[in-house]
């Protein structure tokens, strides 16, 4: 675990990317194969089960270190992160013997069908053979996800200096289904005479915003525009007779939207199509709570299905009849794009995307003020000699999105928050007047400067009413401008509404607490765009 | 009546009309170290440990009223007994014990109970009531023994000599700094301070503490002499144009904050050292269980936690108490800058 761990005490003493991609060299430079394919597997979210619970951890880590319930509740609160809070308060031990990382996951794995028991002896054997940091990212394969300071992109970098290969030959072959547990680093990253895995998507390319202004993008002829829609981005394969849809979070979600199963019979073999997969009802694109209520569900039911039907939006064709059409220019995979979905059979499943026509810069901005009313968020804007990227790259793609709607609330409840913001109050809980009374509405965590989020935690601090577990509530006396996309009525919320991507835009010090938005100013809202 | 109450003012003894500690001007004040939040401005009279009068007058003027006394001597004021002891927080902190037929108060004010090398250790003292500080009253925070920390210290500061970069630390300017600069390997190179430290650094060297030799970068302070130092500064000074002016660095940060992952990235800070002045969870629990006090008042600090876990698990009657006091701040930028 050694080797493993001093990767990552290398990324925690550096905030620079080329030292971290330095440290990921030498350590795929040094490290046996099986183990940088499991290294690879992990740090791309690949981890194995877990063979163990977190509260059992925690069980055990409370019986050993005799620390209450609510004692060690608050640490954790303070900690912002389970791991860390047990391979912290476990006492100091001498190590052992080191074992690779291989070892330990091999153990993790074995264990899965063991008894609680034999669960419970294993992994306290395991927090005694380790020093805290080692035992941290061991805790770290067990809880949460493996969010560790490194990126994908930047993993996928240093694979490519440390095998002197191309950064998105890497990226494509680490794409998909492969199991760590039975891979060899050859197979994975080297041999080319093995045929690629059916299922393989292509690595989405993403967008940065365009911050700078549309005169920035040069000649509006040079550009096509699109709506940006508000879904789930999907990736749609058929290959040999089956279906395959990915997440944009690398996840195979083909299960969970069975409505695409009837693609194989629209689509040819050797087509992939990249697009937006949204809740399609009553002739229009539906609000993403309906999209939601499908987020996460294993299977889906015909009730489900009645409710919320999904369709794919279609904006990009990356393979046609077994071809990669990724260096191709925009405009040409557009062509055939809009060919290949006209000479499908009659079907609602795979709509088009259509282009949105304009002729100057100003009359696209008139564009974009439309998009709210078709549940769009904004719109894209492409360049016509873009090729598909790898990842989020600038220049050829730019997303630009409708200003926000905003409303003046009263920060009431503050709760600390995770990660780097471990032991500061940085999440929040802001209310609207009703009457007298201030109703809450919405929690935010972001958009505040580092140096603002300290203000505010210095004053939850000074001005706390009282708690409930980790939760203060404080004397309502700042004001925030809160922004956010769209608005949707809700039943679980007592204000009856429900926000998506609320954040703080501004701190109104210029506000008194009085004069903040009230329920009905919301309600209207809801009226309006809802 | 209580022999000490808390006040808006602070810590009050009615009986002798005394103030330990106040954080509004007062007539009379008795001062447990020397830190701003302890030993604040604009009392008519000071009465402290000697350690503590030369780095008082830096901070508060040479004409501040004050009086000296040494460990263990006992000044009496209307009958109550008043005396200092050893806190070994900075040099001068002391605990003071305040005693009025039988009934006995301990105010710790900020403490730490491994020995640090420039202060005098901490001596338990056994009393009916205690005023304990809870800075890190989390069973997260063990300090590691001083010598593993400054063997850290060293070998980053060596890392970044090889590379060609300052090593720059930042540290409470009185105290931490201190500490740091007496412990280090100064065979590694020079050590280097920012004004705020250097000016502690003169205080102390007066009032008899050794301070290993430091050079002072001033105006003529050219690259070329901070190639390969140590360079200690107060946390205020970190992306401040006077360290951009030393070349090439890398930045520390050495605080009992640093344990928590969280905290030390979001310094941005490329090192964090877990040191610290104030006590560890077992210290704590070890100071107040060997006071042998049944009444217990906390202070600054996770207080609600520490509180609980004193009365639940420990039986005694603690109860948690609100004072103006800082502890280790998390955000001690310029807390200790020159004005």
């Amino acid at each position: 675990m050694k080797r493993f761990a001093k990767l990552f005490k290398r990324f925690d003493e550096t905030t620079k990317t080329n030292v971290k991609v330095a440290a990921l060299v030498d350590y795929f430079n040094d490290a046996p194969p099986n183990e940088k394919v499991w290294a690879i597997a992990i740090m791309s979210h690949r981890r194995p089960k877990r063979p163990v619970t977190t509260t059992a951890l925690r069980a055990w880590c409370q019986e050993l270190t005799l620390i209450p319930d609510w004692l060690f509740d608050e640490t954790y609160h303070v900690v912002g992160d389970l791991a860390e809070t047990i391979a912290k308060l476990l006492p100091d031990t001498e190590g052992a013997e080191d074992r690779g990382l291989v070892y330990w996951i091999e153990l993790l794995i074995a264990l899965r069908d063991k008894s609680e028991e034999e669960k419970k002896t294993t992994i306290l054997a395991a927090w005694n053979a380790l020093e805290t940091f080692e035992r941290f990212i061991f805790n770290k394969l067990l809880t949460g996800g493996f969010r560790m300071g490194v990126s994908q992109k930047l993993m996928t970098r240093a694979l490519a200096l440390h095998l002197g290969k191309d950064e998105n030959e890497i990226a494509h072959r680490l794409m998909g289904n492969w199991d760590p547990a039975t891979i060899t680093f050859e197979k994975l990253l080297l041999d080319d005479s093995v045929g690629a895995d059916q299922s393989k998507p292509y690595p989405f390319f993403l967008a940065y915003p365009l911050e700078d202004g549309l005169e920035s993008l040069g000649n509006p002829t040079d550009w096509l525009a699109e709506y940006k829609w508000d879904g789930i981005r999907g990736q749609l394969i058929v290959r040999n007779g089956a279906v395959f849809v990915w997440s944009r979070g690398e996840e195979l979600v083909t299960q969970q939207y069975p409505e695409f199963e009837n693609a194989a019979h629209l689509l040819p073999d050797g087509t992939v199509l990249d697009g937006e997969i949204l809740v399609y009802k009553d002739d229009a694109i539906q609000g993403f709570h309906l999209l939601q209520k499908r987020i996460g569900r294993k299977s889906v039911g015909k009730k489900m299905l009645e409710e919320a039907p999904v369709v794919l939006r279609c904006y990009d064709l990356l393979e046609w009849q077994g071809v990669d059409l990724r260096a191709k220019p925009q405009i040409e995979r557009r062509l055939l794009l809009g060919e290949v979905l006209q000479g499908l059979p009659e079907n609602n499943l795979l709509q088009c995307s259509d282009l949105v026509s304009f002729s100057s810069w100003d009359e696209l901005f008139l564009r974009r003020e439309e998009s709210r009313a078709m549940n769009s968020e904004g719109l894209m804007l492409k360049a016509k000699e873009a090729v598909y990227g790898v990842g989020r790259k600038k220049g050829g793609w730019w997303k630009w999105k409708v200003e926000p709607l905003t409303i003046d609330a009263v920060l009431i409840y503050a709760m600390r928050g995770h990660g780097r913001r471990a032991n500061l109050y940085t999440d929040y809980t802001f209310a609207v007047w009703d009457g007298d009374v201030l109703v809450p509405f919405t929690k935010a965590y972001s958009g505040l400067t580092d140096e603002e989020f300290r203000q505010v935690d210095r004053f939850v601090k000074q001005h706390t009413v009282d708690r409930f577990g980790p939760v203060r509530s404080v004397t309502p006396e700042l004001v925030f401008e809160i922004a956010f996309e769209g608005i949707q009525k809700s039943t679980r919320h007592k204000s009856g509404i429900a926000l998506r991507f609320p954040r703080m835009k501004r701190w109104r010090k210029d506000k008194p607490t009085r004069e903040a938005n009230t329920l009905e100013d919301l309600q209207k809202m809801l009226a309006q765009y809802g | 009546m209580a022999l000490l109450t808390f006040t808006d003012q602070g810590i009050y003894c009615p009986r002798a009309d005394v103030y330990i500690d106040p954080w509004k001007p007062v007539k009379r004040a008795l001062i447990t170290h020397a830190h701003s939040d302890h030993a604040r401005w604009g009392h008519q009279h000071y009465l402290a440990h000697k350690d503590s009068a030369a780095v008082m007058r830096l901070r508060l003027g040479d004409t501040i009223n004050l009086q000296t006394v040494t460990y263990g001597e006992v000044i009496k004021l209307n009958g109550v007994d008043f005396s200092f002891h050893p806190a070994g927080h900075i040099p001068g902190s002391a605990q003071i014990r305040v005693a009025f037929k039988g009934e006995i108060w301990v105010v710790s004010g900020d403490y730490k109970l491994h020995e640090d090398g420039i202060c005098t250790p901490f001596e338990p003292v056994r009393c009916t009531h205690f005023i304990t500080e809870s800075t890190f009253g989390l069973p997260v925070y063990q300090w590691q023994p001083q010598t593993a920390v400054m063997a850290e210290i060293d070998a980053w500061w060596q890392h970044c000599k090889t590379n060609g970069l300052v090593a720059i630390i930042s540290a409470y300017a009185l105290g931490k700094a201190q500490r740091i600069i007496n412990h280090v390997d100064a065979r590694i190179g020079p050590i280097f301070t920012h004004g705020a430290v250097e000016n502690t650094n003169v205080a102390l060297r007066a009032s008899g503490i050794r301070i290993a030799p430091t050079k002072h970068i001033d105006a003529a302070t050219t690259k070329n002499d901070v190639a390969g130092a140590l360079v200690v500064c107060p946390p205020g000074a970190m992306g401040t144009p006077w360290m951009r002016k030393l070349g090439p660095s890398q930045t520390a940060f050495a605080s009992g904050w640093m344990t928590l992952r969280g905290a030390r990235r979001r310094r941005a800070m490329d090192r964090g050292f877990v040191l610290s002045d104030h006590a560890d969870w077992r210290e704590l629990n070890e100071a107040v269980l060997a006071t042998g006090a049944e009444n217990i008042f906390v202070t600054h600090g996770y207080q609600t936690a520490f509180t609980r876990w004193l009365t639940e698990e420990k039986g005694l009657n603690a109860v948690a108490v609100k004072t103006l006091f800082a502890g280790e701040g998390d955000d001690e930028e310029g807390k200790d800058l020159p004005a």
